[in-house]
């Protein structure tokens, strides 16, 4: 009953709210399916809206997908996790200034039954590569998305080609992380996934975690701002109003604290 | 709701656009059918794409600074269903056109007279016309998904929720909403059809 209570409380507020206008004071935050997912915004945008009167519309794709809205204009800030990329978007004059904003990191998961037969003591480079010879199922996001860029530099590591696997027991889906953890459920095969997705991700089935807690699996999320001379049209300052809030001591302690199921999912670096 | 406004303004395109290719004979009329029948078809991620083009703040139309907005969702479902109106509701005009051209001729009726009886005289199949569009409105999620953002509390809508609902897993949720959506696309078709019984019941009085 309180299930059908809260759908029906969702539904309410979903036929209304697409009546609303735009609110011309809302700044646009290209973001990542990582964080939207996880439910960080959900927390922190009230509060910035509070101590900055900055409200926060959150666009989450790929991080491949934010920078190239980004590069289009269609952000006012840029939230994502895949550094060379970033720098990338700076030096073609996109951006302006990168910050650290907070990392986690990346795990493996997979079946129950494993059928790679990757032990608790492998690291993760040794199980990409029993992945590789047993031909086990993996999915990946092939989406360029920062959790694709990691898993690819991870392969390119070992010099495994998976680009020419595509379609056998390598799989890309192109999609978000959260899809592609259902795609991997579903034919049983391993993923790579970021820490916050997997805690709050609630159709896990017989999966667990197979790989974790490795310095190689680091995953840092950089908070770049846009380029207003070749941007004209973006909030800058708003923009910069809400990137010193989650800059200050106050929007730092924040990120850490952000709990789900009794877990931290973000940690905040900015200056570590 | 999105759905209702991109459905009123598809209607006030398609409905007379419909009636005028049944009616007027020129050249091209025959290309200009086939075309919008095949953009019955359309890929409402293509549409998703080019709307978004258009949009972009370094397009043409950045300058309005509506993307991620409903009224850039409303423009890319108009450019959907604008078309199914249009092409169904001339099949409907058409036929009647063919019955009653002569009798207009005779009447010397002006055209627009004879436009104002044949929509009147097809009201009721006209529903049905809308109802497909209403359908393909609120059934679809790769268009608005991209030219809305999918932004809580302003873009998102019933079928991005329930995308967003199943990549978070929460399997029960999305399939509650789409439940419930079903039941919103039933009601509207039971209210039509009983508009419809209703009003032929009484025509006769």
């Amino acid at each position: 009953m309180r299930i059908i209570k809260k759908n029906l409380l969702i539904i309410f507020v979903l036929f209304f709210q697409a009546t609303q206008v735009t609110a011309s004071d809302a700044i646009i935050l290209q973001s990542t399916t990582s964080t939207k997912n996880s439910g960080l915004y959900d927390y922190l945008v009230p509060l910035i809206k509070e101590d900055t009167g900055v409200s926060i519309n959150v666009v989450a794709v790929g991080t491949g997908a934010a920078i190239k809205n980004a590069e289009n204009c269609d952000g006012d800030l840029l939230l994502v996790h895949d550094t060379p990329k970033e720098i990338r978007f700076i030096d073609k004059g996109f951006g302006v200034q990168r910050y650290n904003l907070m990392y986690n990191d990346f795990v493996l998961v997979g079946p129950k039954s494993n059928p790679a037969n990757i032990k608790t003591t492998d690291k993760i480079l040794k199980a990409l590569k029993k992945i590789a010879e047993t031909k086990s199922l993996f999915v990946s996001r092939g989406d360029e998305s920062g959790t694709d860029a990691k898993e690819k530099s991870l392969w390119n590591l070992l010099n495994i080609k998976v680009q020419s696997m595509s379609g056998t027991w390598y799989r890309e889906t192109g999609s978000g992380m959260g899809t592609t953890l259902n795609i991997a459920i579903g034919m049983g095969a391993y993923a790579l996934v970021d820490r916050a997705t997997w805690v709050t991700f609630n159709n896990r089935a017989d999966f667990e975690i197979i790989v974790e807690n490795e310095r190689i699996l680091f995953n840092q999320y950089g908070l770049v701002t846009i380029n207003d001379a070749n941007c004209p049209n973006i909030n800058l300052e708003k923009a910069n109003l809400v990137i010193k809030w989650l800059l200050s001591d106050e929007g730092q302690t924040r990120i850490s604290s952000y709990e789900v199921k009794g877990e931290i999912l973000f940690f905040s670096n900015f200056n570590k | 709701m999105v759905s209702l406004s991109s459905l009123t303004i598809a209607c006030f395109i398609g409905i007379p656009l419909g009636t005028v290719l049944a009616i007027k004979r020129f050249y091209f009329r025959k290309t200009l059918l086939a075309i919008i029948n095949s953009l019955m078809g359309l890929p409402p991620v293509l549409v998703g794409l080019i709307v978004y083009l258009y949009l972009s703040r370094s397009g043409p139309l950045g300058w309005l600074g509506i993307l991620y907005s409903p009224t850039a969702m409303i423009i890319a479902q108009v450019i959907l269903i604008a078309p199914i109106i249009t092409a169904l509701s001339n099949q409907i005009i058409e036929e009647l056109h063919e019955d009653y051209r002569d009798l207009f001729l005779s009447l010397n009726a002006k055209p627009i007279q004879a436009v104002i009886a044949y929509i009147y005289d097809s009201r009721y199949s006209l529903l049905t016309v809308i109802l497909a569009g209403f359908g393909r409105a609120i059934s679809e999620v790769g268009a608005v998904i991209i030219v809305g953002g999918n932004i809580d509390h302003l873009t998102r809508v019933m079928t991005t929720a329930i995308a967003l609902e199943t990549s978070k897993g929460n399997l029960n949720l999305a399939l509650g909403l789409g439940i419930i959506l079903l039941i919103i696309s039933l009601s509207i078709s039971l209210l039509v059809m009983w508009i419809k019984s209703f009003s032929k019941r009484y025509a006769h009085v």
